[in-house]
């Protein structure tokens, strides 16, 4: 087959961690324990981050080389979460210009739960590279001229609040400007729930924003990753000219345990997972992290219209 | 007669003892007629009280009160000649969102919305007004043939939010949620949504993504449920009250955020304790929204429904 074949899983990955278990955490050993409690030995580097255990097959790899094969397990083909910048580079070919994440109030409502809202950004926001969840690259794809958003699943769960709408209608925006194609990484629980109702909002917001991409003839191409459930899913996650999804990834407009708890009977299997929507029709096509840059080439390649750019 | 929420207890405790004294009555004894009188007065000033400082939390229990009129309570009360529209042409009938040709003060409209049913067994039908993929997918259809025919669309908006279910989800719930907002953001031509009950999530959403939001006074609307916030947020069951309060849920709150465009009132005591009542000022709320999109062109109502959800998060 070409390049950006359809992959499909021979066998179904077997997932049993939830949805927020990230890769790469594993039980720390009694070891580690002492280890990281004796100060002067704790930032050495330790067997704990060079070895992990694939979530999915339970495998022992070498951290290097899973992060050489893009966060994908060798044996099983788990593909890991990954962030905005490994996938910058992954998709985009190199020079490209990371946007600016647009500023958005904050904290709008005072919200605070068991914490402050604002306390929880400033902890997500240590040590993330960007201000919010989806941040945007202005690049090419093997040539082809593309305004990439990001979501990352680390960063409050990918969820959406305003920062994320306004980021995706400034992505979008731009690709308008550029007359190029937007194209979106999901990756989120879904609304962010500290921001109430305004998170709610971001529903339509973008849903504006894709009108107008639309109707300005350029395409608008969407890779949903794991796990991409809630809010985002039921607006701009479903809404591409083209959606493709990665190997295994959760996506959903409910969550697992609140289905279980209406339905109260075990849910079928691989439900939810990105093969269950290719085979009941929600997404074109299931696309392993490695071809995933030559399948939207070839797609940008195809939708672009001679009369738009 | 009606059923009485938690808040209310001591409402219903007088109320119950007014019905006593009558009952003993027979409408001979005149100290027991000015008695009643006395408590009646109370009784109202009670009501009138609790009612004016309802906490977040008291009024999503007031939204979902049993008793609160619902959309085929408001089809038989606030319009005429209603022409009900079934199946969204792809896999079936869903009644937790009805739809139809109607008027409104004679004029001409497209009326969707949710029903939650109001006994068990309509409850059953309706699914609660929680909507499947085909509902959202019938409410597109409607939509575009409102477009079509120059109808303006009116929703009333009552959900505790799309069903959370294996087939749902098989066929495409998310999906069709996301096109009917985007249907709602591409009509031709004015709408006008109200929530009467529950604005709950991407479900309400999915039918209020419009040129003007209304508000009856007692209801609410939010991403999650309190009662989902309390489990999610605080990781508890038992902090609904305070996740309510938290997040801003009701038409006040919502009015300040620019998020709604108006509130409309409730009788005393709640739309369930007047629904014609109910019914009448909504319909006048609804008129005059309507009028004041006549005779905008189309792209100007496109226009102002997309600024109004553009700027939501802007600075």
């Amino acid at each position: 087959m070409v390049r950006g074949c359809i992959y499909r899983t021979v066998s179904r990955p077997v997932m049993q961690t939830g949805p927020f278990n990230e890769i790469g955490t594993h039980q720390m050993s009694w070891l580690s324990k002492v280890r990281n409690s004796l100060s002067s030995l704790a930032k050495r580097d330790t067997p704990d981050n060079l070895w992990m255990k694939c979530p999915s097959c339970s495998q022992m790899l070498f951290a290097k080389d899973f992060e050489a094969n893009l966060s994908v397990c060798p044996h099983c083909q788990h593909h890991g979460r990954i962030g905005a910048k490994a996938r910058f580079d992954l998709l985009l070919d190199a020079g490209y210009i990371v946007l600016p994440t647009p500023k958005v109030p904050e904290n709008p409502l005072s919200f605070r739960d068991t914490k402050k809202y604002s306390d929880r950004l400033k902890a997500a926001r240590a040590g993330n590279p960007y201000p919010d969840a989806l941040t945007n690259a202005l690049g090419t794809i093997e040539g082809m001229k593309a305004v990439l958003g990001v979501q990352d699943f680390k960063f409050m769960g990918g969820s959406m609040g305003m920062a994320v709408g306004e980021a995706f209608v400034a992505g979008i925006e731009r690709a308008m400007a550029e007359k190029c194609g937007y194209v979106i990484c999901t990756a989120a629980g879904g609304a962010r729930m500290q921001e109430g109702i305004l998170s709610l909002m971001q529903m339509p917001k973008t849903t504006v924003a894709t009108r107008r991409l639309a109707a300005a003839g350029l395409p608008y191409i969407v890779i949903l990753t794991d796990p991409t459930t809630g809010g985002v899913t039921a607006s701009y996650a479903m809404l591409g000219d083209v959606q493709i999804a990665e190997p295994g990834a959760l996506i959903g407009f409910a969550g697992q345990r609140v289905i279980q708890d209406t339905i109260r009977e075990k849910l079928p299997d691989g439900f939810q997972r990105a093969e269950y929507l290719y085979d009941h029709g929600m997404v074109d096509m299931v696309v392993h992290r490695k071809d995933l840059k030559g399948t939207l080439a070839m797609l940008l390649g195809y939708l672009e219209r001679k009369d738009v750019a | 007669m009606t059923s009485f929420l938690d808040f209310e207890k001591p409402i219903a405790e007088l109320e119950a003892r007014i019905a006593e004294l009558r009952a003993t009555a027979d409408g001979s004894d005149l100290d027991i007629g000015a008695e009643i009188a006395k408590l009646e007065k109370k009784s109202a000033a009670m009501l009138t009280g609790t009612y004016a400082k309802l906490s977040p939390w008291q009024k999503t229990q007031v939204a979902r009160h049993p008793q609160r009129p619902h959309f085929v309570d408001y089809i038989r009360l606030a319009f005429t000649d209603f022409v009900p529209l079934g199946g969204d042409r792809l896999y079936g009938e869903d009644a937790a969102i009805i739809g139809g040709l109607a008027k409104l003060d004679g004029r001409k409209v497209m009326v969707i919305g949710h029903e939650k049913g109001h006994d068990t067994a309509s409850r059953i039908k309706h699914n609660f007004g929680m909507a499947k993929p085909e509902g959202y997918r019938k409410a597109i259809r409607l939509m575009e043939m409102a477009s079509k025919f120059g109808l303006p669309v009116v929703t009333l908006v009552d959900t505790a939010g799309a069903f959370p279910g294996v087939e749902a989800e098989e066929r495409g719930q998310a999906e069709a949620i996301a096109r009917s907002t985007e249907a709602c953001l591409g009509l031709q031509v004015p709408m006008v949504a109200a929530i009467v009950g529950e604005g709950g999530s991407g479900g309400a959403v999915a039918i209020a993504s419009a040129n003007k939001v209304l508000m009856l006074e007692h209801s609410v609307y939010s991403v999650i449920s309190p009662e989902g916030a309390s489990s999610i947020l605080w990781r508890t069951p038992d902090k609904a009250a305070d996740a309510a309060t938290a997040m801003k849920v009701t038409a006040q709150d919502l009015l300040d955020l620019a998020v709604i465009d108006s509130i409309v009132p409730e009788p005393v005591g709640g739309a369930h304790r007047d629904p014609a009542g109910t019914a009448r000022v909504l319909a006048e709320a609804l008129g005059r929204e309507l009028a004041a999109l006549d005779g905008k062109d189309t792209a100007e109502i496109l226009r102002q429904r997309e600024e109004r959800f553009l700027r939501i998060g802007s600075l």
